[in-house]
């Protein structure tokens, strides 16, 4: 069995692209302290206002300007329900994630109710006929902007260790003088902001037109990649590329004589299984964020 | 004035806070209704007092509240352990493709077996998609959220790729099963009524375990189990082993609550069987406050909305997804306003606390 190890490996990149972008959000989120429920809307509500306005302006800037936004706003309002008011965060998060796709579908059902569903202008891929290296610019901020930067952000800034700080002990950052509440809000928006980013490259990049469901659970891998990756910016992007082959590999393997007989849907489900496994094998003992799920009040 | 935490809470505060919250979706909702070209008043009306204005929509929101139960319970009873089980949906599709099972290859069994084999495989299924996160929580504390999550689309694809098999049609050749044998069939209550004795069977569960929670001393382990697994350890209390049953038992019953979907409404299995009823269930389980009665509540209420919606966007044109806009709304204002009882608002003047401290 030939695989084009090249196509694969260019398709692994372009998969891990929204991972890396949703799951570095998630581990900002939970290294101070907030696990949030609410990315697979928040990167839903990213791919739909992104697709919106790009279709309303015809401008791809303003498309992103659009997901930056909605996910500023949605992380905005995890914010305010698990730091402010100290809701219990799986609700929080999951009400959040309900929210923002019933109000999603809702205005592409009135926008679009036709069934005009309108193709947008969409990111070209650079350096066409590169191969490997032919991705969409996206792919390349990921990996070789956004990902050093949060590893530098969490090693070497003052932001950083702040953030580090009000999640692993809220008690003592807050004796320490950090201002533990404005911490985490400024976590919590910032990461929303990548998640939301992260969805809008399925829209903006990848399809140039918006689908139901177009989100199909990346959020819940990030959840996953980032108890694998241990709160790790590194470990984390690496996970994500581990279920990216997977995928890649099953989309090849579809297409490939030898499988045909294999149904489908295993073939799909296997990404899931692999990262579910690779928790198993490597998720054990991990030693999570001192105040996770905690919300803090002075006492 | 200050902010302060409350020492105690107090009693009429929850059903205050309840109120303002209903009060805050409906000012918060109105501007999408608007939007869509409806009056918000109407569409409230149509959500919420329409469907129970008739005998057939009290039938119809009562078929809708069923699935909603099953998941409701299943999310309150093991979130009340502390274990967090978001895979209600995935163990729901589960109990439904475990109770096509003889339905498709017994299918000549009468109903006296049928029922009982059916429900019993679908209960069966929805715990075997339980066992595999909470095997891992229990033995390499995995965390439960992630595992239960991934799996559900994985119980999706199983459910797609068995119609795109095994058990595609054999007459249309459309990816939905066959129509199961006569015998699988859960009667209606009421003849020529849709409600079926699967809501009895949700009820009897709601009793049993509000039973159980309320009156007896392994429903008092429970809650020390969920609010407070240190000090219940301590007290002799096996929180691991609690966890772990309710883990099972959660999957359980919602395997059982698809099975009863398939055998009292579609007599098929379709890809389309669970419309979010697990997540939905994450929501009447917080929204009911992880009790069995809250439980009954609150799936009644998002079935009636569901009806109400289902109303709504044939009457006033709007788009059926107003209803889970308002139930999520719904959702974050009663936890948010609750959370906010446990602060008072101290307004005193300075003069009056120096008099006090003197």
């Amino acid at each position: 069995m030939n695989l084009p190890v090249f196509a694969i490996l260019a398709a692994t990149l372009t998969i891990a692209t929204p991972l890396v972008w949703a799951a570095l959000g998630a581990v900002i989120n939970e290294r101070a302290g907030v696990l949030n429920l609410g990315i697979e809307g928040t990167m839903y509500a990213g791919a739909f206002c992104g697709f919106l306005a790009t279709a309303m302006s015809g401008s791809l800037a303003f498309g992103v300007g659009a997901a930056l936004v909605s996910g500023l706003l949605a992380g905005a309002l995890m914010a305010l329900l698990t730091v402010t008011l100290g809701v219990n965060q799986h609700v929080a998060g999951i009400g959040t994630t309900l929210l923002l796709v019933a109000v999603c579908n809702f205005t592409n059902r009135l926008l679009f109710s036709d069934g005009s569903q309108t193709t947008t202008e969409k990111f070209d891929r650079l350096l066409p006929g590169g191969g490997l290296l032919s991705q969409y610019p996206m792919t390349y901020v990921a990996f070789l902007v956004l990902a050093p930067a949060v590893w530098w952000v969490f090693r070497s800034s003052g932001f950083g260790l702040r953030l580090r700080a009000v999640g692993e002990n809220p008690e003592a950052a807050d004796a320490a003088g950090i201002p533990v509440a404005k911490t985490r809000y400024a976590a919590l928006i910032l990461g929303g902001a990548l998640m939301a980013l992260g969805g809008s490259f399925l829209t903006l990049s990848l399809l140039g037109s918006f689908t139901i469901d177009i989100v199909s659970g990346r959020g819940w891998i990030c959840i996953a990649l980032v108890i694998f990756g241990r709160w790790q910016v590194w470990p984390v992007v690496g996970g994500a590329l581990l279920f990216a082959v997977a995928d890649a590999l099953q989309l090849q393997l579809a297409i490939t004589p030898l499988f045909s007989d294999v149904p489908n849907e295993l073939l799909i489900a296997f990404p899931y299984l692999v990262v579910i496994a690779a928790l198993a094998i490597w998720g054990r003992g991990v030693r999570y964020p001192g105040a996770y799920l905690k919300p803090y009040r002075r006492a | 004035m200050k902010v302060l935490l409350r020492a105690r809470e107090s009693r009429w505060l929850a059903p205050a806070a309840v109120a303002i919250a209903v009060l805050v979706t409906l000012l918060l909702t109105a501007g999408p209704i608007r939007l869509a070209g409806a009056n918000p008043m109407a569409a409230y009306q149509r959500y919420l007092v329409t469907p129970l204005t008739t005998v057939g929509g009290l039938n119809e929101v009562l078929l809708a509240s069923t699935p909603l139960i099953f998941t409701g319970l299943a999310v309150a009873i093991a979130f009340r352990v502390g274990y967090y089980n978001i895979g209600a949906e995935g163990q729901f599709l589960a109990g439904a493709a475990a109770a096509t099972v003889p339905g498709l290859y017994l299918a000549d069994a009468p109903a006296a077996v049928a029922l009982p084999l059916a429900l019993g495989a679908g209960a069966i299924g929805g715990t075997a998609w339980a066992v595999v996160p909470a095997w891992l929580k229990r033995h390499a504390h995995i965390d439960e959220v992630v595992t239960t999550l991934l799996l559900n689309p994985v119980a999706l694809l199983l459910i797609q790729g068995l119609l795109n098999g095994p058990w595609r049609n054999s007459e249309s050749g459309f990816p939905d099963s066959d129509r199961y044998g006569a015998g699988y069939t859960l009667p209606a209550i009421v003849e020529g009524t849709r409600t079926h004795w699967g809501f009895v069977i949700a009820l009897v569960l709601v009793i049993v375990t509000f039973v159980v929670m309320s009156f007896t001393p392994l429903g008092l382990r429970l809650k020390a189990a969920g609010q407070a697994p240190g000090a219940a350890q301590f007290s002799g209390i096996p929180v691991v082993r609690l966890q772990w049953r309710c883990a099972l038992i959660s999957g359980a019953i919602a395997g059982l609550g698809g099975a009863v979907q398939v055998l009292g409404v579609q007599h098929q299995l379709t890809g389309g069987i669970s419309s979010g009823y697990g997540y939905t269930g994450v929501v009447v389980a917080a929204l009911g406050g992880l009790t069995a009665g809250g439980v009954l509540l609150v799936a009644l209420l998002l079935g009636t909305m569901t009806v109400g919606a289902q109303n709504a966007s044939i009457t006033l044109q709007l788009p059926t997804q107003m209803g889970a806009i308002v139930s999520s709304t719904l959702l974050l204002a009663v936890v948010s306003v609750l959370s906010l009882r446990h602060y008072r608002l101290v307004f005193r003047r300075r003069s009056r606390v120096a008099g006090e401290a003197s």
